[in-house]
């Protein structure tokens, strides 16, 4: 993985999950934050691993994957550019409970997790923030995955 | 006669009578879905639309409403077999003989999109009445600006259209393709439709989506790219509703104050959202 710093403000604010955050807010974030380049096939996490930080992928895919006996690693979802990638970092007991692997080169920044709680600890409100943020991502998914139970496209005779 | 009945009028006179049509082609796409290339055995319908019907006859078994899925010079229509009518028509092989009346309904009106940006998002068979939008902005390509076709399917076997999607992309369209139940090797999206949404190469504020599908799939897509900023009122879907006489007269297709035959099947997303969600109808 090649690591440069030097994350600003203005870069977070050009992505769409931070629109609307004052600068304050995007400036003290930038110090936990750096830019990361990791090819194809690299993990970002595993299951069960300690959840430490936090991606806003710029570019390439992501697969969210689960160890399933007899059948390997079965992707769930794949996250395209522009998504964030993990929030268990937040919640405890910090532990990741999908795994995360580079389908592509990816492009990401990647946040420190503890810095940032220790940011969000001392600022309720950057805390607020965030965490709606975060909120709306998960309430996203989880709406897709309420829909994707239905089987919409399923075989009229597959449903009945 | 107003206008728009004198044009529903079949050659032979009566806008209830098929006009018969000779399948030409009959292409499998999926393990339930074939497109027939149709061509008339004497006069013809009118021209359709991107986005209209036709009510399509299979002699003897019964008639179905289907959406053009190629229009201009060469007709297409893709049917998936999902009961008696649409499993008849499946079956029909070159040579063989369908009645069409029609072309009915409203189309997607895609000159209205010149010179923006163009969502196209289908789910499932939704992707056949949006192929002749595609096929028509990339015969146009300068008069439109960025186009994302975007594509859920249930598992990567379903994917309509398999042999033309690369050319769309070597013809100026960013094309993805997101399926619900990956099997072993794919590498495409996994995923819900509406997780494309930010991914489309597109400036969502200055874009016009059009959306079909299943319709809890076309609901939440229309949100996504309003979240994203798609004005309301640049949000376009296709309803479906069974029908009979695809002329507004029967009352079959209603949908609230809409008959689904005559004033869509594509309807803006501001129409059709407070019925879609409205349990009665
Ligand atoms: C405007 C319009 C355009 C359409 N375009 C196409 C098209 O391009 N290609 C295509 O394959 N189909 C299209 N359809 C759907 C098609 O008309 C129906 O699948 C067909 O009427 C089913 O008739 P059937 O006799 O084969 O099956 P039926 O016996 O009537 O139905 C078989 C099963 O399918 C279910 N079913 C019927 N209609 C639908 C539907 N619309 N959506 C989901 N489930 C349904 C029924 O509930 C039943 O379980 C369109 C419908 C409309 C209203
Ligand atoms: S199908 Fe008869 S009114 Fe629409």
């Amino acid at each position: 993985m090649e690591h440069t710093s030097g994350v600003t403000a203005d870069a977070l604010a050009e992505a769409r999950f931070f629109v609307g955050m004052p600068d304050a807010s995007l400036a003290a974030l930038a110090t936990t934050a750096e830019d990361v380049d990791v090819p194809a096939g690299h993990r970002f996490f595993d299951e069960g691993g300690s959840a430490q930080r936090f991606w806003l992928l710029r570019s390439g895919r992501v697969a969210l994957d689960l160890q399933v006996p007899g059948r390997g690693a079965v992707v769930v979802e794949t996250l395209p550019a522009s998504a964030v990638l993990g929030w268990s970092w937040l919640f405890s007991p910090h532990r990741w409970r999908f795994g995360a692997v580079a389908l592509e080169p990816v492009k990401a920044v990647q946040f420190d997790g503890p810095g940032v709680r220790e940011l969000c600890a001392a600022d309720p409100r950057l805390g607020h923030d965030l965490t709606l943020r975060f909120a709306a991502v998960m309430l996203d998914r989880l709406e897709a995955t309420r829909v994707r139970m239905l089987d919409l496209y399923a075989h009229p005779e597959d449903v009945r | 006669m107003t206008s728009q009945m004198a044009r529903q009028v079949t050659p032979q006179g009566s806008p209830m009578a098929p006009v018969p049509y000779r399948v030409t082609r009959s292409r499998a796409e999926t393990a339930d879905t074939v497109t027939l290339t149709l061509e008339p055995v004497a006069a013809a319908i009118p021209e359709p639309a991107p986005g209209q019907f036709t009510m399509m006859y299979a002699f003897g078994v019964g008639e179905v409403p289907i959406s053009v899925s190629r229009t201009g010079p060469v007709l297409e229509q893709t049917v998936r077999a999902v009961g008696a009518v649409t499993r008849a028509v499946c079956g029909t092989r070159p040579g063989q003989v369908l009645g069409l009346r029609g072309p009915f309904g409203t189309g997607w009106e895609l000159d209205s999109a010149r010179g923006r940006d163009l969502v196209i998002a289908a789910g499932g068979i939704g992707l056949a009445p949006l192929r002749p939008v595609v096929l028509r902005a990339l015969a146009d390509r300068d008069a439109f600006g960025r186009i994302a076709v975007l594509i859920g399917v249930r598992t990567p076997d379903d994917l309509l259209f398999t042999g033309e999607l690369d050319e769309w992309r070597a013809r100026g369209a960013q094309v993805e393709v997101t399926a619900d139940r990956p099997a072993p090797g794919w590498t495409g999206h996994v995923g819900l439709i509406t997780s494309l949404a930010g991914a489309a190469d597109v400036d969502p504020a200055r874009a016009v989506a059009f959306v079909c599908g299943p319709e809890v799939m076309m609901r939440v897509t229309a949100e996504a790219f309003i979240g994203l900023g798609t004005p309301a009122a640049d949000v376009r879907l296709s309803l479906e509703r069974n029908m009979r006489c695809g002329l507004g007269w029967c009352g079959h297709c209603q949908l609230g104050p809409l008959l689904i035959c005559r004033d869509g099947p594509v309807v803006p997303y501001e129409r059709a959202v407070p019925l879609m969600t409205v349990r009665e109808l």
